[in-house]
């Protein structure tokens, strides 16, 4: 035993690299929508650069859905460490109000998407207001899927399969809520910023 | 050691429970296990490219023999034959944009990755299967879905899409403008949009599981090439199909919602459309972003297969093990780079076009340092000339002489008189069509005996490839001097202009060198169903090969490995090693039962055997 550990002290073979793959899954899907905005944004440039844009105020209401998206993003993770606690009474409630936290992002938006109308800048007309609901709609649509997962998260945390020896579930739960609330701040500076 | 047998057994009755378990549905049906899948994936593609294939011979008539009599094919067309016998015009263009697609998309990507990904990766890793059984199966049927819907749109009586397989707007996104952009369009957005999921789920299957379930001392510098083409082209998949997406999206939207993406100022009829503000270019840049990189994970995986097959059957270790691997990751960066030379002619700044052409040419260096590699590889060796070694070196040829003309196209300047001409089609048909068409036929002579535990018959492979080779040259070097003279592609016929007259006889020529390929592949298919059921019994190793897919049971069941996984001790590439008693040594014996043939930097690695040994298996089915 000492000798084999002789051997991997100075040149012996590092054990073949392995992580867990379920979790390396959720980082690749995490990839593939990345490129899809990255996708987005970029023509959202070339085609910002060949004039004829409209040029509009975002409204209000989208900073306070901002807001709201970083406070559930921080309730998650405050669920995360509960459930690293075993503090179960905490991690149910944490997890809930994410969820109603997620609920209010999408609430809000869709009123951000009223009040555009009622600014007279339409899904269908200039492609800046086009993109603007293409944007807000494509995140929107990630937040549903991120809702359905907090969703057997809670479910979860209920039946009590939550805890400080099974943490795969919550961790990629967190990993999946704190992305979609770094893409919606990127898309949120990027849409502030190329109005 | 009585512990280790009891795990072991304790393993097996796992297993055996496994098996009974299964129904018809789970086994065959709705099956998780990556053989199962592969095979799905094969006759898939098989069908697909049978109905691809035919379709050029059908269009290839109309070019060849404009004159010709096509009441014969009315049992199976129906209306797109008119009553004199002859083809439909729209229809015709609704043939070269569905054999576009089908064959790149269906044929090229899903049947060629999918089948090998699917079936090598576990196998040639050590891993007993991919990371998610479930969602590998749930991209086969996402596939299934898309080819379902893809298959219907041909019986449209408006007939599928038309709009070449670039799809290009405004032609594709107003109904207006062409029969096929109705109804047929929207069912191949839909169809691709449902391939792209299953593209991805397949591809992130592929990544995890190279990454995360090698068995022990399967380092990335012992994996054989195969695993790291598949490995590369997953990556590319990753990267660039959301793209696709994206653009598809958007014209969805044009399309159903009225939106201005990609119109602008469109008049039909003297009236104007609503749509202002958009840009046509828009999606060129969006769809050649994924449209570039589409032709590397067509083309990278027959590449890896080449690289075993010619190694295996030229008895000698590939030459430049690091460089393939290498210039394998130099094309793939690059292909990321270079979208736009699909588009010199779009009224780009020349300057940019001057960049794109740079970046272009580069690839020739990454591309010529393979096909040295191969050309050294197979260099004395002693060669066996199996079928799939046969169609190996024709994948080498194809790729240096469609290679040549990628270095004249992609010149900004030269493009001008060139692009779209029949030139391109010669290109892009030897490149990547015929090339990977060739890497497909390569894997499956070669690892026919693993997938159905059967030999195909040598004589009649041998047969296939002299007759496919000659054909595909015969159709695609004359096809180059056609474009030339400035033939444009996706035209109904020719008979009509002065210059392209005493063309004519040539593109006979080149007809009769289609149908005689395409009949040609009815021996591939006859031996290769008929060996499914009636081959020859496969032996354990039969190409004498390395790499540990050949140290399962000859067939091998759920989970490939009875007993524990196969522990890696040294590269896959140890054929002739001089003082072996034979001559090639897989990749499971370790260096201390070699000892007349061991290097000295081989012989200190026998003392890391026993760390080796110790190394976790990372077993998914019995994790420790």
């Amino acid at each position: 035993m000492e000798n084999i550990q002789q051997v991997k002290m100075d040149k012996g073979p590092r054990e073949t690299l392995a992580m867990d793959p379920v979790k390396f899954i959720l980082w690749l899907f995490l990839v593939s929508i990345i490129m899809l905005f990255a996708s987005q944004t970029s023509a959202y440039l070339v085609r910002r650069a060949e004039g004829n844009w409209l040029e509009f105020e975002m409204p209000k209401i989208f900073w306070y859905s901002t807001g709201v998206l970083i406070a559930s993003s921080l309730v998650m993770q405050y669920a995360y460490f509960a459930a690293k606690k075993d503090q179960f009474n905490q991690l149910k409630i944490a997890i809930s109000i994410t969820f109603a936290l997620g609920l209010a992002f999408l609430w809000m938006q869709f009123e951000g998407w009223k009040q555009l109308v009622d600014m007279n800048v339409y899904f269908v007309g200039n492609p800046s207001g086009s993109f603007f609901y293409v944007f807000t709609g494509l995140h929107g649509f990630h937040i549903i899927t991120g809702l359905i997962v907090l969703i057997t998260a809670l479910t979860a945390a209920f039946r009590l399969n939550i805890h400080s020896k099974n943490l795969r579930r919550i961790q990629i739960c967190t990993t999946y809520w704190h992305f979609l609330d770094i893409l919606w701040l990127y898309l949120f500076v990027f849409l502030l910023t190329f109005n | 050691m009585s512990a280790v047998e009891g795990m072991e057994t304790a393993h097996v009755d796992a297993h055996e429970h496994h098996h009974v378990s299964q129904n018809f549905w789970q086994k065959y049906i709705f099956c998780e296990d990556h053989k199962i899948i592969a095979k799905q994936y094969l006759i898939t593609g098989i069908i697909w490219a049978v109905i691809g294939i035919s379709m050029s011979v059908i269009f290839r008539i109309q070019l060849g023999l404009p004159d010709s009599n096509l009441s014969w094919l009315k049992p199976i067309l129906g209306g797109w034959i008119s009553e004199t016998g002859k083809l439909d015009p729209n229809f015709y263009l609704a043939l070269v944009t569905m054999h576009g697609t089908i064959m790149v998309f269906f044929v090229l990507t899903a049947g060629l990755s999918g089948t090998f990904s699917n079936f090598l990766i576990p196998l040639q890793i050590g891993a007993r299967d991919m990371a998610s059984g479930f969602m590998n199966m749930l991209s086969y049927w996402f596939f299934f879905l898309a080819s379902i819907i893809m298959f219907g749109s041909l019986f449209l009586q408006t007939g599928p899409a038309a709009g070449g397989w670039v799809i290009y707007p405004p032609l594709s996104a107003l109904p207006q403008a062409h029969p096929g952009s109705g109804a047929g369009m929207t069912l191949w957005l839909a169809s691709m949009a449902l391939f792209i999921v299953s593209q991805l789920l397949g591809g992130i299957n592929y990544i995890t599981t190279v990454i995360n379930l090698r068995t022990r001392g399967m380092s990335f510098d012992r994996l054989p090439l195969t695993i790291w083409s598949f490995l590369i082209t997953a990556v590319l998949g990753l990267i660039s199909f959301p793209v696709l997406l994206s653009s598809v999206l958007l014209l969805i939207m044009d399309r159903h919602f009225g939106t201005s993406f990609y119109l602008s100022d469109i008049y039909i009829n003297g009236e104007a459309l609503p749509n202002v503000g958009g840009s046509p270019i828009l999606f060129q840049h969006l769809f050649w972003f994924l449209g570039h990189p589409e032709v590397y994970i067509v083309l990278l995986p027959g590449l890896g297969i080449t690289s075993e097959v010619i190694a295996t059957n030229s008895r000698k270790p590939i030459f430049g093990y690091r460089a393939m691997i290498a210039s394998m990751l130099g094309i793939a960066f690059l292909a990321f780079i270079v979208w736009a030379h699909h588009m010199f002619v779009t009224g780009m700044n020349p300057f940019l076009g001057s960049v794109f052409m740079f970046l272009t040419l580069i690839i020739a260096v990454p591309s010529a340092v393979k096909g040295f590699n191969y050309i050294t590889t197979l260099w004395k060796g002693n060669i066996v000339f199996t079928p799939g070694m046969l169609f190996s070196i024709g994948l080498v040829s194809l790729f240096v002489s469609g290679g040549l003309t990628g270095i004249i196209l992609g010149n900004s300047a030269l493009d001008i008189q060139l692009h779209d001409t029949y030139f391109v089609v010669a290109h892009f048909h030897l490149v990547m069509g015929a090339a990977s068409a060739f890497g497909l036929f390569a894997g499956v002579y070669h690892w026919f005996p693993k997938m159905f535990g059967r030999m195909m018959n040598p004589t009649l492979g041998q047969i296939h490839f002299w007759f496919t080779f000659i054909g595909i040259y015969l159709i695609f070097i004359p096809m180059h001097y056609v474009g030339i003279a400035g033939f444009p592609r996706r035209y109904y016929q020719f008979t009509s202009y002065d210059f392209t007259h005493k063309f004519m006889d040539m593109n006979m020529f080149i007809s009769v060198a289609a149908i005689f390929s395409f009949l040609a592949q009815f021996i591939f298919l006859w031996n290769f169903f008929y060996s499914i059921f009636k081959g020859g019994r496969a032996p354990q190793n039969p190409w004498r090969s390395n790499t540990l897919e050949w140290t399962t049971p000859i067939v091998p069941g759920h989970g490939n490995w009875e007993g524990e996984l196969p522990a890696v001790y040294r590269w896959s590439y140890d054929y002739s090693k001089p003082g072996a008693k034979e001559d090639f040594i897989p990749q499971n014996i370790p260096y201390s039962q070699t000892l007349e043939s061991n290097f000295p930097h081989e012989n200190e690695l026998i003392a890391t055997e026993k760390a080796i040994e110790a190394q976790n298996f990372n077993d998914q089915f019995n994790s420790h």
